[in-house]
């Protein structure tokens, strides 16, 4: 299971890339998308939009399931990843660059201390 | 829900355990969901072929006259016109009309028939038969001595014959016996998935070996890629995508056929149990009606989704949903009342918060199989 070093991670298997303490990229883990399956469907906001840490950000779908994302961090989203409208085998082929969700204007990086860290997320695997 | 200890397992489980298969319940059984990726392995059936465990599925055998023993009584379709080594799909129905189960039944002698049921419906449908068949004797459940492999796709015929099974004058629903290693196997040219495909049938103990060979064997030759395993997650869609109804889903022991659209396997100028039942629905048209749908987009429609007129008024729900790799859009099942079961009519599922639109369509999404080749 690939995990970044210098992401932090939800229980919920999204992951987030502080860029320089204003804005942030999300998406989901290589975790997630394997138990998945292949994903057919992403749903995303729209750009503007407020949204609350932890809260619901979009929606994806499998062959398998249909599955919420919520954001792991509160902030406008600025970017939308439009390109897995038709492409969303993108999120299974690379979810942690390809397969990006949405880019964050963050409200507070200091939320990071909530999330997990890369080796807190791996034990957090291996306790599953 | 049942742990897996519960579940039953076919004589090729520990084949998919060592293909790494994602292993799931379905119907009592322990059964391969996908191996290499769901999508992939519908594409491998849809362009070469693929191989499908199958034995968690029934089979009975009914020895004597059709109509002597009462097996004619008991399915929905006329069976006693079929030539022998052709096969026949209808129902068993109950005296209300609706499905205990829909079937296959094969003319094997004369007076010799071979019934495919549903796994999940094995017992219950062996019950049906011990209660209902004039001659008890006759019968005989034969699910945990006949195991069952399908050979799906374009290229499933090649694959075959290669192997020395000479299928190639087996036409659509017919089928034949074939000598291997001293023991029978009956191939059917039936399938689940609207491609050309066969049904091997054989004894429990050979299953394995049989998989194995088709497996690793098949498909030498130049140009043909080799037949691949393939998983229920690949084979929903692939039916789904034909049309074809899944038992507890699009039929049920509240579903009559007249309901799911399938009236043409049921003929009303003989005598079975359910008939009645049938004729005064028939007379009175039925109140709700089996449609298909089609997204505006990728997302498909979920089993038992609530969907809705454009204006808000819910007319029905989802039976099963999926997304379709021909189509590249979400497609679904689903029953609606009647009087708004119109062609290109636009509905709406999902919620308030993400209404997701989709036209009514005929049942088969996909017509570009190679069934008949």
């Amino acid at each position: 299971m690939e995990i970044v070093e210098h992401y932090f991670y939800t229980k919920e298997h999204e992951w987030v890339s502080i860029e320089d303490g204003e804005t942030a990229v999300m998406g989901i883990t290589d975790y997630a998308q394997e138990s998945l399956g292949d994903i057919t469907f992403v749903e995303l906001p729209e750009a503007g939009l407020e949204i609350e840490q932890f809260g619901q950000v979009a929606s994806v779908e499998s062959v398998k399931a249909a599955s919420d994302i919520f954001s792991p961090m509160s902030g406008e989203i600025i970017e939308i990843n439009a390109g897995l409208e038709s492409h969303p085998e993108l999120i299974n082929k690379s979810c942690y660059e390809k397969g990006w969700l949405i880019k964050l204007k963050i409200s507070d990086a200091e939320e990071k201390s909530s999330l997990m860290t890369a080796d807190e997320y791996r034990s957090f695997l291996e306790s599953l | 829900m049942a742990s897996t200890l519960d579940l039953k397992r076919t004589p090729l489980y520990q084949n998919h355990i060592s293909l790494n298969a994602k292993m799931a319940g379905f119907g009592g059984w322990d059964m391969p969901i996908h191996y290499e990726g769901i999508l992939a392995e519908h594409q491998q059936t849809r362009q070469s072929a693929t191989v499908f465990d199958t034995c968690h599925m029934g089979e009975f055998v009914i020895k004597g006259d059709a109509v002597q023993t009462g097996l004619d009584r008991l399915v929905s379709m006329r069976i006693i016109d079929m030539p022998v080594n052709s096969c026949r799909y209808g129902f068993l129905l109950n005296d209300r009309g609706a499905a205990l189960d829909d079937v296959i039944v094969f003319r094997v002698e004369k007076e010799e028939w071979f019934i495919v049921v549903n796994g999940a419906t094995i017992d219950k449908d062996a019950e049906h038969f011990r209660n209902n068949l004039k001659q008890r004797s006759s019968f005989e459940d034969i699910s945990t001595k006949a195991g069952k492999i399908d050979v799906q796709g374009p290229k499933s015929r090649e694959a075959l014959m290669e192997l020395g099974f000479s299928v190639g004058a087996i036409e659509y629903y017919h089928f034949n016996h074939f000598e291997w290693k001293g023991h029978s196997l009956l191939i059917s040219r039936t399938g689940y998935t609207g491609e050309l495909g066969y049904e091997i049938y054989c004894p429990w103990e050979l299953t394995a070996q049989i998989w194995e060979l088709l497996l690793k064997s098949a498909c030498r030759q130049a140009g043909i890629s080799r037949v691949k395993p393939a998983g229920l997650g690949a084979r929903d869609i692939l039916r789904l995508e034909v049309g074809y109804p899944l038992y507890g889903h699009e039929l049920s022991e509240n579903i009559t056929p007249l309901e799911a659209g399938l009236k043409r396997f049921v003929d009303f100028e003989k005598d079975f149990i359910g008939k009645e039942a049938l004729i005064k629905q028939q007379a009175q048209g039925v109140a709700k009606s089996l449609i298909g749908l089609i997204s505006e987009n990728r997302r498909a429609p979920r089993q038992d989704q609530n969907i809705y007129t454009d204006d808000g008024r819910m007319i029905g729900a989802v039976t099963s949903g999926t997304f379709s790799p021909m189509l590249q859009k979400g497609i679904a099942l689903a029953f609606v009342e009647k009087t708004f079961a119109v062609g290109g009519q636009k509905i709406y599922f999902g919620d308030d918060k993400s209404k997701n639109f989709a036209m009514i369509s005929p049942k088969t999404f996909f017509r570009g199989g190679s069934l008949k080749f």
